[in-house]
């Protein structure tokens, strides 16, 4: 029932979608057991722009972005990067998954995570070449870390870690960038680096993507939001879519009027 | 010991039980690091059901349809484990337990059903293999290894497990990368297009090539104690998984050295007139070389190396 409804949703959706949008998601639904975890949800990503992927805990937000990059099987749902297949596209894309899915005790360098990142380059058997190498350290560089290229990845802070995984994503030089909470967990001076290095990527017409817990900073980081409880609640710039009516239908009674007060709102 | 008994007596059983470890070793540094180190004891023991039904079926004491049976039960197991894993919505390491227990005591009950005390088949032999017996028995020296008549006469064990180990280490190398990224970070992997689910596959079908040739020449102990022991002192020698690698072959190869040596001659140094179990002995050293590791290991852990 809830499969076929979705899936309809998804075939008629799935005939209007922007060519020109790097991301383009139509009537995604992905379901981890008898609840769906995300419920029949378009979003249309801005070429060029930075936008924030906001919603309370447990709303689908890493979901979709899994979901959106193949990593979890969504029940139904269509996936278009650039106006093409996912499949097609993939060279394109950079991902940055939350640090915590892995295990940072694995036996490997920092450098050996950057490279990484050049997989679909290096292929199965090409040698890694100086260029490559070359290719990583300059990635290590624009995140601060090349010190650390040869450190094991478990002697890192959480704050470096999350730089590593973000210098791999460089080195993928893609066009279109997911970060799962890139700023969970890290040092003040560690979100500043990622932030600014964001900020260069988009400057070069590139797209950011970025699934981001903290409300308060969505004002200074990004210029699109997407909000999301399961469904989509609303997508747009800033101004249009942070909205108080919008973050009380996402989250609820959980965000006090305090909280809002602080954060700036478009008013409306 | 002069050339005329080394190469009939202890060449060949010295080469089955290395290359059995190195085959084991291998494929163990990446289940080992993706905390599905069990599985190569899940496979181990499911193999024996594997074999008798072979026995049933053929009625014959066969190598290669006792390997197809064994690969076939582990098959089996693999597909089982997943089910119940997944149907259960159990972890994994309790869906193995769960899988080979009852396939392992299916077998001895088959086991005890059918009459192949016989030919040879029974638990003891299935633990502890006989290496002791994989001799070359036409061998009369070194000069024996260019001889071409004496070679045809090599166990056939011998032949399996080597090509066992060369498809392990081609394995290995050529797809390092797909293995080393979908252990490491198995998200990142699927979105950079590696194919996650056929590189797990491939490793536990590997894995399950290399215990069931290895099963059949040395035994369950040495394969469930190569799996894991070798890998495990490797990764406290090491913070690179290169090295990791090399380290765990040469673990592996010296608990298959030692442990052969000791067997045959520890008990007469220290007065016993009776060898011991080689495999007991081999699967005994590498028990104390990660022991060795665990205490003097450099590399215990991530973040005092």
């Amino acid at each position: 029932m809830l499969l076929s409804l979705a899936t309809q949703e998804g075939i008629i959706a799935a005939e209007h979608i922007p060519a020109d949008s790097p991301l383009a998601l139509r009537g995604m639904t992905v379901s981890y057991g008898e609840k769906p975890a995300v419920f029949s949800v378009d979003m249309t990503i801005q070429e060029g722009a930075m936008t924030a992927i906001i919603g309370p805990n447990g709303a689908g937000k890493s979901t979709l972005l899994k979901a959106a990059l193949g990593v979890v099987k969504p029940l139904a749902g269509h996936v278009t990067v650039f106006g093409q297949s996912l499949k097609s596209q993939r060279h394109r894309i950079a991902y940055v998954p939350q640090r915590a899915s892995v295990d940072w005790d694995f036996p490997t360098r920092v450098l050996d995570v950057v490279l990484m990142g050049l997989y679909r380059e290096l292929g199965l058997l090409r040698r890694v070449r100086r260029a490559h190498v070359e290719k990583a350290m300059s990635s290590l560089d624009r995140v601060g870390m090349t010190d650390f290229a040869d450190r094991q990845i478990g002697q890192l802070s959480g704050g470096q870690q999350q730089r590593v995984f973000l210098a791999r994503a460089l080195a993928q030089s893609a066009d279109l960038y997911l970060l799962d909470e890139p700023f969970a967990g890290v040092d003040a001076a560690t979100e500043k680096a990622i932030i600014s290095v964001l900020k260069s990527i988009k400057d070069e017409g590139k797209t950011v993507v970025s699934v981001h817990h903290d409300l308060a900073t969505v004002r200074d980081y990004f210029d699109h939001v997407f909000l999301i409880n399961t469904r989509k609640v609303a997508e747009g710039t800033v101004g249009e879519a942070f909205t108080e009516v919008n973050l009380h239908k996402a989250y609820g009674g959980r965000l006090a009027t305090a909280q809002m007060d602080q954060l700036n709102l478009a008013a409306i | 010991m002069t050339g005329a008994e080394f190469v009939p007596l202890s060449l060949t059983p010295l080469l089955i039980g290395t290359f059995a470890a190195i085959a084991c070793a291998l494929p163990g540094n990446f289940l080992l690091l993706r905390r599905q180190a069990l599985i190569g004891d899940a496979i181990s023991h499911v193999v024996l059901p594997g074999i008798v039904v072979a026995f049933l079926v053929t009625g014959v004491v066969s190598a290669w349809p006792m390997m197809l049976g064994a690969a076939a039960a582990s098959m089996l197991a693999v597909g089982l484990i997943e089910a119940i894993r997944r149907l259960g919505k159990i972890e994994t390491g309790a869906a193995m337990g769960v899988t080979f227990t009852a396939m392992f005591a299916a077998g001895v009950l088959l086991l005890e059903q059918t009459d192949t005390s016989s030919v040879h088949l029974d638990v003891e032999h299935a633990l502890y293999g006989n290496l002791e017996s994989l001799i070359w028995l036409n061998a009369t020296g070194w000069h024996s290894l260019l001889d071409i008549s004496a070679l045809n006469d090599l166990p056939p064990e011998l032949g399996r497990i080597w090509l066992t180990l060369i498809a392990v280490v081609v394995f290995t190398r050529v797809f390092w990368r797909p293995l080393k990224i979908s252990t490491f970070d198995p998200g990142f992997a699927e979105a950079i297009g590696v194919p996650t689910r056929l590189t797990g596959l491939a490793l536990v079908v590997v894995a399950a090539i290399a215990a069931v040739a290895a099963f059949d020449a040395v035994g369950s102990i040495i394969v469930i104690a190569m799996f894991i022991c070798p890998p495990a002192a490797a990764r406290m020698m090491t913070n690179r998984l290169e090295k990791q690698i090399l380290w765990s072959v040469v673990f592996a190869s010296t608990s298959a050295i030692v442990g052969y040596v000791l067997a045959g001659y520890g008990p007469l140094w220290v007065g016993s007139e009776h060898a011991v179990s080689a495999a007991g002995m081999i699967a005994t050293i590498s028990g104390l070389i990660l022991a060795l590791a665990a205490m003097f290991g450099p590399c215990r852990s991530a973040q005092s190396g």
